[in-house]
């Protein structure tokens, strides 16, 4: 499921020249098989299944020996929450691959999907490795890529967005690579899955099953548990991204055409948040209790300053831009709660999340292929020659300021549920974020859609409202968006038991929730 | 010291006698037949090199052996580094048998015989360097490779850079191996032998202010040979001005040498504690070392991010290299040695392969510096995909072998523990993250901007063939690493601790 995207790769070099429209249609059925494969998972996954039920809760496993001298192992599965991430990366990457359509042909459109291919298995990949090793290499397998993506069919400031956001992530994960190397010296000894004794492991969840880091001797003269938690952190922060380090997403959100801002905000963002959930907190719960209220902080600084930067943009794209920093301040927010319903609600989040903005994006996309600007101040009374356009537009960001009955509100709701008994000071001031949030969101419809028709725009988008293109990108997301608004019991079922065990794990520390049916 | 006896060691050291044979059979045929074409030398040359390494498989062994009564060793260490050199010398005579830097192709191939027997000529000094279990010999090898390196580096008659090249290398050659030359008189004195074994024995009970300030000077020598700071200044301007097969051969052939040299003289010469342990006691070895390490590859990076010649940051980004390699070193451990034996492999692919793309371009009239590299994407994309495989290898990032190179050098790190190894190994990985910003230079002139003419670059057919194994190698052991890793393990393991002991009786 994790490589068939790159199948996908040599079918389109087979593409006759002068026929390049249809390597779009190569890659729609590239990206349209791990949708599938995601659907048979999601069904044929057991909710239910936990580590009390063995393999440590993890479903549909590959396991083999990769790199034998360094115990290095090739191990995938996935459990609830990894599960609806793979449905969401699917997910997004089919409806990027369809806002692809506006990438000029001549522009070397092979170039372009071969890398768009190979973006989708490294996010695959992360979402599903369980060797840290593997884990790592994904992580970076997905930057390269993401380069050019940005860099060779992005905006005009393509250049310097797309180093920065190159820079800094790498910046991040050689830190984590440090860490990764860290935890595997101080892992016990164990066995490869072939039945090979090893003296360390890689393996994810033997690292946060079978060991303990917290009596591991200080290195720097500080405590190894927490240094390496934060080395992790970091890494993992920068891709969330987590204020202070959140300055390379605006640029290049704004940058990146209009299917790769999608990928990045409907997936990328949450790799910094899965990482978190599946390596800091299972792996070093100790330092996470201990890190619990610095996160909560960060989180609530993220969704406050976001909101207010988005507020102030003139450019449509860096407002949705911002307001996904204030977004995932929520998930940070209801991770460093611990409790289950803030957990739940965090996951939730990222999901919700990731459909919403994914829809942010291709509307901004829509209007910017009319109108070749994004200036919220040069619209107003769009609603008026473009009333489909105005729907989807107005329920989409309904749906982010987290208006009841669209999925937004569940997640955040539950969020501040799950938040609240822990820290309420913040809960507090995190609510007011909705305020401002609801303000800037608001203001920003009123701006475009409302108001007297802007004459200026008579030619471009009279008449052209969206196409059926459009219509077929927007219409499932909306539709993800209006059920779990009502009904989020899927996704809530999917993630509850891999959640209960990690709250489980946090609340007793290592040892006391392990181990049925560890090798 | 013993060894084996002068006719006894023949049989061992029959590499370096078919290399020797080699050499002549080329200069004999060059003077007989008054000028010997590049294909036929090229020819002579890699069937050279091939004989050499069937002579190394032959008679491979696993257990060391001591040559010519203890001068030379003959174990799998120096067999690893034989068939590196080998490998090496081979990718750089067929780059060279189509540069015109090197040898003038239009002027009737004058020069070819020359620079084939160069070359071969310091793949046997480099042969002898990885080999040397003697003061005397290793200083003669060194220098020897350096010589033969001086005449390689000005091989271009005509150009001045190439002249300019050549004589600041030998300057600063002159006075490195000046100094190392009285670091080990020192050593000499201290031990009243040249047996690097013996030196190790005696060095224990030596004045450890002696031995430190003795093995400093050396360190002049060995720094130069892998450009390290503070011996690294002629490197860029070398790297720069020799011709474009030479300086591939210089950063790779002689730093892995250096590095060769500089593990057997560590692991041979000094006591115990002296590889490891602190001041006075031993001496900070470490922490030198690390010192070291860490200014040559941050100066490296620094210097490498303002440079327009694409060769030139190549000499700067080859001397941040050499202190990642370095950092290995510093561990002193087994397992660091691995890692910097691993790299060197790693490197050598990345590295050569590099070299070889702007050889390439530069012979299909396009010129060295980045600007000319805009837009190669759309003129050349299989050039530009290679190179830019290539630069990300050295950059770390997976699912390159650059980057199993680094994982392996930072775990040494981490596995040594302590603060110094820490703060070294952070340092390293910050300093790969500037690396990034100048190899990505490259990638953005050949991808984000717009070529100033469309047409496509015609390149060598030798040069694009020779690229595919490279780039090949460089993305497979990315992948799967397994045997080369193996095979370092295998070349170290007299070195491992079970297995000193047993060496210390084998040599005597």
């Amino acid at each position: 499921m994790v490589f068939f995207p790159l199948l996908g790769i040599p079918f389109l070099f087979m593409v006759p020249r002068g026929k390049e429209h249809l390597t779009r249609w190569v890659a729609v059925a590239a990206a349209a098989v791990p949708m599938v494969a995601a659907i048979y998972l999601y069904q044929h996954f057991d909710p239910n299944w936990g580590v009390k039920n063995g393999n440590s809760g993890l479903q549909f496993i590959e396991h083999a020996v990769w790199v034998r001298s360094f115990n290095i192992e090739f191990y995938m599965g996935v459990d609830g929450v990894s599960v609806m991430m793979v449905i969401l990366t699917a997910l997004v990457c089919l409806i990027a691959v369809g806002a692809s359509w506006s990438v000029p042909l001549e522009r070397s459109i092979r170039g372009y999907f071969t890398m768009f291919l190979l973006l989708e298995t490294g996010m695959m990949g992360v979402f599903c490795a369980l060797d840290f090793f593997l884990f790592y290499v994904f992580w970076e397998v997905m930057l390269l890529p993401m380069y050019f993506l940005i860099g060779i069919w992005g905006g005009p400031r393509k250049e310097y967005a797309a180093i920065k956001f190159f820079l800094y992530t790498l910046a991040g994960s050689v830190l984590m690579l440090l860490a990764l190397i860290a935890l595997y010296y101080n892992s016990a000894p164990t066995y490869l899955v072939d039945g090979t004794p090893a003296s360390h492991t890689f393996d994810i969840l033997k690292m946060a099953y079978a060991n303990s880091y917290a009596n591991v001797p200080p290195i720097l003269g500080m405590n190894f548990a927490r240094l390496v938690w934060v080395g992790l952190f970091i890494g993992f922060a920068i891709k969330v991204p987590m204020f202070p380090f959140h300055t390379w997403l605006p640029d290049a959100h704004v940058e990146a055409p209009t299917a790769i801002s999608v990928i990045l905000a409907g997936v990328l963002l949450k790799m910094g948040t899965y990482g978190m959930m599946r390596i800091n907190f299972p792996i070093l719960p100790e330092a996470t209790t201990w890190a619990s209220v610095g996160v909560a902080v960060f989180g609530v600084i993220n969704i406050l300053y976001g909101a207010l930067c988005a507020m102030a943009q003139k450019d449509l794209k860096k407002l949705v831009a911002y307001s996904s920093v204030s977004h995932m301040g929520y998930c940070l927010l209801g991770m460093a709660a611990f409790t289950g319903t803030g957990m739940s609600g965090a996951m939730l989040q990222m999901f919700n999340h990731g459909t919403i903005t994914s829809m942010l994006f291709m509307l901004v996309g829509v209007i910017y292929d009319r109108a070749h600007t994004r200036g919220v101040d040069e619209f107003g009374g769009v609603a008026q020659v473009m009333p489909v356009y105005a729907a989807f537009f107005g329920l989409a960001f309904m749906a982010s300021l987290g208006l009841p009955g669209l999925s937004g509100f569940i997640s955040e709701a539950l969020v501040f549920l799950g938040a609240f008994p822990v820290f309420k000071v913040m809960t507090i001031l995190a609510a007011t974020g909705v305020i401002i949030t609801a303000g800037y969101h608001l203001w920003a419809i009123q701006r475009i859609q409302l108001g007297p028709f802007n004459p200026r725009w008579e030619s471009a988008l009279k008449g052209h409202d969206m196409d059926r293109r459009e219509w077929a990108t927007l219409l499932p997301l909306a539709a993800i968006v209006l059920v779990l608004g009502f009904y989020p019991t899927p996704v809530l079922d999917t993630i509850k038991t891999g959640m209960g065990d990690l709250v489980n794990l946090l609340a007793h520390g290592q040892g006391a929730a392990s181990i049925a049916g560890l090798p | 010291m013993t060894g084996l006896s002068n006719v006894a060691s023949l049989y061992w050291f029959s590499p370096e006698s078919v290399l020797t044979a080699g050499i002549l059979v080329i200069l004999v045929w060059d003077l007989v037949v008054r000028g010997v074409s590049r294909r036929t030398a090229g020819l002579l040359t890699l069937l050279t090199l091939a004989a050499m390494l069937v002579a190394t498989f032959v008679t491979h062994d696993p257990r060391p052996r001591g040559l010519f009564g203890g001068l030379i060793a003959r174990d799998p260490f120096s067999d690893f580094f034989k068939i590196l050199f080998a490998v090496t010398t081979a990718i750089v005579g067929i780059m060279a048998l189509r540069a015109k830097d090197a040898i003038d192709y239009d002027d009737g191939d004058r020069e070819a015989g020359e620079f084939f027997a160069l070359a071969l000529s310091v793949t046997l000094g480099m042969n002898l360097m990885a080999a040397s279990t003697d003061l005397l010999l290793a200083y003669l090898s060194l220098e020897f490779v350096s010589i033969m390196s001086y005449i390689m580096s000005g091989f271009t008659r005509r150009s001045r850079r190439s002249a300019e090249a050549s004589l600041k290398y030998v300057i600063y050659g002159g006075v490195a191996s000046g100094v190392m030359l009285y670091g080990m008189s020192i050593l000499y004195g201290l031990a009243g032998t040249t047996d690097l074994v013996k030196i190790r024995l005696a060095a224990q009970h030596a004045n450890p202010v002696a031995v430190f300030a003795a093995v400093s000077f050396c360190m002049a020598g060995f720094g130069y040979k892998i450009a390290s700071v503070p011996f690294h200044m002629w490197c860029p301007d070398v790297y720069e001005g020799a011709p474009t097969p030479v300086t591939a051969f210089l950063s790779v052939g002689p730093k892995a040498a250096g590095f060769a040299l500089l593990i057997r003289f560590f692991a041979g010469a000094m006591p115990a504690e002296i590889q490891t342990e602190s001041l006075m006691g031993g001496a900070p070895w470490a922490l030198m070392l690390a010192c070291m390490s860490a200014v040559t590859m941050t100066l490296g990076n620094l210097a490498a991010i303002p440079q327009q010649n694409l060769k030139r940051m190549l000499a700067y980004s080859s001397i941040a290299h050499a202190g990642y390699l370095l950092m290995g070193f510093a561990t002193g451990t087994a397992e660091g040695r691995g890692a910097v034996m691993f790299y060197l492999i790693a490197y050598l692919l990345m590295n050569l392969g590099a070299f070889l793309v702007v050889l390439a371009i530069a012979e299909a009239g396009l010129g060295e510096s980045i600007d000319d590299y805009k837009g190669l994407g759309y003129r050349s994309p299989y050039h530009a995909a290679v190179l830019a495989i290539f630069l990300i290898s050295l950059t770390g990032v997976p699912p390159m072998v650059g980057f199993v190179g680094k994982f392996y050098l930072f775990a040494a790190l981490i596995n040594k523990g302590g603060s110094m190894f820490i703060a070294l190994a952070v340092l390293g990985v910050l300093n790969s993250a500037v690396s990034l910003y100048y190899y990505a230079r490259v990638l953005k002139a050949m991808y984000l901007d717009q070529p100033a003419r469309s047409e496509p670059v015609l390149v060598a057919r030798q040069h694009t063939l020779l690229l595919a194994p490279l780039a090949g190698f460089t993305i497979a052991f990315g992948l799967y690493w397994s045997p080369v890793y193996n095979w370092v393990v295998g070349s170290l393991a007299m070195w491992l601790p079970q297995a000193q002991a047993a060496t210390a009786q084998l040599l005597r």
